[in-house]
């Protein structure tokens, strides 16, 4: 019996889908639920009903993938978060800027246990700024109440890892073996407030991302299913379910990165702009060998900026359910949202929306026709979608990057807004299944990691080797298999101010997951 | 008609001061200054804006204000933007550096300025002032940002740097006395390099005779006037054009983007294709750590040390070159620099030649299109 199929889940804020696929990628079930207020209900009725849809071939599924915006919505309602010890190396630079600098007050208090700034560190040239403080780190983890993890944020970690370690160690060995210690190095490249911000935010969400790891376990094993259970990361590539517990922040962009991976895999094509129309704002993002494209401008969660790499999403007010004001002609942002059914024109309703305007020249709603409208509402409606389609296509062509013939992968319940033609891309896709695309995504998603290293000019060939080789291990660690792990993404930065030209250089190795049917089996 | 920002700009008036609801505005539109560069205000502005609240509001001053008890300091970090994300300053190094500017001038520095409004050394100076319990002086010594320290208007009016100091995040402070700023540049640089590649300075130590006319004045406040149109306009591309008496030369997407270092700065070039009204032209800008050169159909439209900001075309904030990315929406601003700079000597000092362009400055006129 082959065991090649993957089963894909995701927890939205509103629906958990749920797919199953097979090794050539093909949908054999899918299914949406309602998510439930403790997400292991939700992901129950999903996975239960496409194992129900696959029958005998149920044992032959061999992972589970999760994606969700569960941490966001976490760091966003300030709920469940734990307290954390916040400790930087490199005092006194960088004490000006005290950690947790700009947050919001409320979210601080909730996760802030206690902080402190003390030597340590390295420059850019790995001379160290001042002495490792171990007495002041143990003095303060002694001195501070009530918190359940230590964060720790050394200057420069990313170019030198190793104090971070040892301070990992140092802290084990004063709180006990199994103290929760989260460092830098492992959150994010150069650029210190941001860095910290993530990683006192990925100690804050421990237990937020236990409580998924656990339902998804809890479900697996229920189900009697013989699968290896991953998390769905920002980048589009997965994590093991240990490392997801480790790194709940990195699977903070999931959601979208899923969305765009799942609809550009189910429409066949590796380059695509994607867009997901739905019923109050269209998401446009990009495909590029089979990852989302990423933004490099710093990105706020919750009020808290971070450095992380997000899918580049560029939202706009169009959807389905968009109400169209036929006093001024304007076209949203306001949308009746899940009401259409009893809102718009074509069920009978009171208020013109998109859907309706796109009814004048075609189906959109099987069944469903116009009732008699006065001719300046229609024309009217006629404005509205050409304004709809007006700013769709100077989206994609945003996104374009100036190549006309990539394709425009169509998703989303209000996917008839997007004409069959449009300036700036290549061929109009409507891939089926669109409407689970997130949770095709999460199961089609490879195994990936990044790494970070500045070197001089001269020794930049030396530090391209040093970070792919540190990406690759963090990639087969969160479960790609060795044999295909190939580096995908080298990205240069230059250094000025400088004695000899120096770059940062970061890479990204990917590959498909390691087969671990068979280990499991032994 | 060609305005000169100086003369659109009246100075502070009496008791002005800055506030802690300012510093967005400040960082907004110190952010449009940059040209470019500048740096990142992110952080300054974070800082600024505690030490403001924290102290209280800063006496903002004219060079008329400045009385002869009074002197003047020229601040500014110094390094590379990416060693500056990650090893920031400490907590005293600017009071290290302000203590031993005394010291070098033999009495009390009452007032800070900015050594270029352009980015976050344009935001810094006023929490430090606040901390300090110092002046801000409404001037600076750019109206832009530079890339060079001799790139300051003191240069172009011949006044002569009688010391600068250094302090670096470990405490290290160093006095430097050079026969003109070309080997100041020299050493600060050489020194900077072994503080960790980042510094805070001081220099340029003035008095009420020698800031005049050598500063380039009103630009704190009109950093401040340009933000709040950025923040609070309904059209804000418009209005930071209007505040500034400049233009849009085009709006448009970037369509490429070529990016190298050399001698260790960071030079390229953007392509713009415009869009809406714009669509059909074509500009190209010539970076070097700020935008320098806007070309249309092979003619100049707007040349160093003329202003050149690319913004964002909806929000109207200011997109540094770093920041640059191929399809983003943007509009091209220009606007005509300080009088000082289109003196033989300013334009000897920071016209197209000292970067290396082999073309006749043509002064930026307002275009209205």
């Amino acid at each position: 019996m082959s065991r090649d199929l993957s089963l894909g889940v995701d927890v939205g804020g509103t629906n958990t889908d749920a797919v199953v696929i097979d090794a050539d990628g093909q949908v054999l079930a899918s299914t949406k639920q309602p998510t439930s207020e403790d997400v292991t209900t939700g992901i129950r009725a999903a996975i239960s009903a496409v194992l129900t849809q696959l029958g005998d071939a149920r044992p032959q599924v061999s992972r589970v993938m999760l994606g969700t915006t569960h941490a966001t919505n976490a760091i966003v309602a300030r709920r469940d978060l734990d307290r954390v010890a916040a400790i930087r190396l490199g005092a006194p630079a960088a004490t000006e800027y005290p950690p947790l600098l700009g947050w919001p007050p409320a979210l601080a208090q909730k996760v802030l246990a206690g902080s402190a700034m003390l030597g340590g560190g390295h420059m850019v040239d790995g001379t160290p700024i001042t002495p490792l403080d171990r007495d002041g780190i143990r003095r303060f983890l002694d001195q501070t109440e009530d918190f359940d993890a230590v964060s720790v944020t050394g200057i420069f970690s990313p170019s030198g890892p190793e104090q971070e370690l040892e301070v990992a160690d140092l802290i084990r060995a004063h709180l006990g073996a199994d103290a929760r210690v989260f460092l830098s190095q492992d959150i994010g490249p150069t650029g210190l407030l941001e860095r910290e911000n993530a990683t006192v935010l990925n100690a804050a969400l421990y237990s937020v991302a236990r409580s998924v790891t656990e339902a998804l376990v809890t479900v697996v094993t229920e189900e009697g299913l013989e699968a290896a259970t991953f998390f769905a990361q920002n980048d589009g590539t997965l994590m093991s379910l240990d490392h997801a517990a480790l790194y709940p922040v990195l699977t903070i962009g999931s959601g979208p990165a899923n969305s765009i991976r799942g609809a550009a895999h189910l429409s066949g094509a590796e380059h695509a702009i994607v867009v997901d129309v739905g019923g109050t704002t269209s998401d446009l993002g990009v495909v590029v060998n089979g990852f989302p494209r990423e933004s490099t401008l710093p990105r706020e969660i919750g009020g808290v900026r971070t450095n992380f790499r997000m899918p580049d999403i560029l939202s706009l007010g169009i959807g389905g359910g968009t109400i169209v004001d036929l006093v001024t002609g304007a076209v949203g942002p306001g949308s009746v949202g899940h009401r259409i059914t009893t809102e718009a024109l074509l069920f009978g309703g009171p208020t013109a929306t998109l859907t309706d305007a796109a009814a004048l020249k075609s189906t959109p709603v099987e069944g469903r026709s116009l009732p008699d409208l006065p001719g300046s509402t229609g024309r009217m409606l006629s404005a509205a979608l050409e304004e709809a389609r007006r700013r769709l296509e100077d989206a994609v062509e945003r996104l374009s990057l100036g190549r006309a013939d990539l394709p425009l992968v169509v998703v989303g319940g209000g996917g008839f807004l997007v004409p069959d033609q449009v300036p700036g891309a290549g061929p109009v896709l409507r891939p089926g299944n669109g409407d689970v695309a997130n949770a095709v995504g999460a199961a089609i998603s490879l195994a990936g990691g990044r790494a970070d290293q500045i070197s001089s000019l001269d020794e930049r060939e030396a530090a391209i080797q040093a970070a792919s080789e540190a990406a690759v291990a963090k990639a087969i660690h969160a479960g790609a298999d060795p044999l295909q792990v190939t580096v995908v993404d080298i990205l240069e930065t230059p250094v000025t101010y400088t004695d000899r030209p120096t770059v940062k250089v970061s890479v990204k190795a990917a590959g498909p997951l390691a087969r671990l049917g068979e280990r499991m089996n032994a | 008609m060609v305005m000169p920002m100086a003369h659109t700009s009246p100075a502070a008036a009496p008791g002005a001061f800055v506030a802690a609801s300012d510093v967005a505005a400040l960082a907004a539109g110190a952010a449009v200054f940059g040209t470019g560069g500048g740096g990142a205000v992110h952080t300054s502005q974070v800082v600024a804006e505690q030490a403001l609240q924290e102290h209280g509001p800063v006496p903002l001053v004219t060079v008329d204000d400045l009385g002869p008890d009074d002197l003047v300091m020229l601040m500014s970090g110094i390094g590379a933007p990416t060693v500056g994300i990650e090893m920031l300053s400490s907590r005293h190094q600017i009071d290290l550096l302000v203590r031993e500017a005394q010291i070098a001038a033999g009495r009390p520095i009452t007032t800070l300025m900015a050594a270029e409004i352009g980015g976050s050394n344009g935001v810094g100076p006023v929490g430090w002032a606040a901390r300090l319990g110092l002046k801000l002086l409404d001037a600076d010594g750019m109206g832009r940002a530079f890339p060079s320290a001799a790139m300051v208007s003191m240069n172009v009016a011949e006044l002569p740097c009688d010391f600068a100091i250094l302090s670096d995040v470990v405490g290290n402070v160093s006095v430097i006395k050079t026969i003109d700023l070309h080997w100041l540049e020299r050493h600060a640089r050489a020194l900077t390099v072994a503080s960790g590649s980042i510094c805070l300075g001081a220099h340029y130590p003035m008095t009420a005779e020698t800031a005049r006319g050598a500063v380039v004045e009103g630009t704190v406040s009109a950093a401040i006037r340009v933000g709040h149109a950025l923040l609070s306009a309904a059209d804000p591309v418009q209005a930071v054009a209007a505040e500034l008496n400049g233009a849009i030369l085009l709006t448009g997407k970037i369509t490429d983007l070529d990016r190298r270092t050399e001698d260790g700065f960071a030079r390229g070039s953007v392509t713009i294709a415009g869009t809406g009204a714009d669509r059909g032209r074509l500009q190209r800008l010539e970076l070097q750590n700020e935008n320098l050169v806007v070309l249309e159909d092979g003619e100049v439209l707007v040349s160093v040390p003329d202003n050149v900001t690319i913004i964002d075309a909806e929000t109207g904030q200011a997109i540094s070159t770093e920041m640059l990315r191929y399809g983003q929406r943007v509009a091209v601003l220009a606007w005509a620099c300080d009088p000082i700079w289109r003196t033989p000597r300013g334009l000897e000092l920071a016209g197209p030649a000292a970067f290396g362009y082999d073309l006749d400055y043509v002064p930026f006129k307002e275009i209205n299109r």
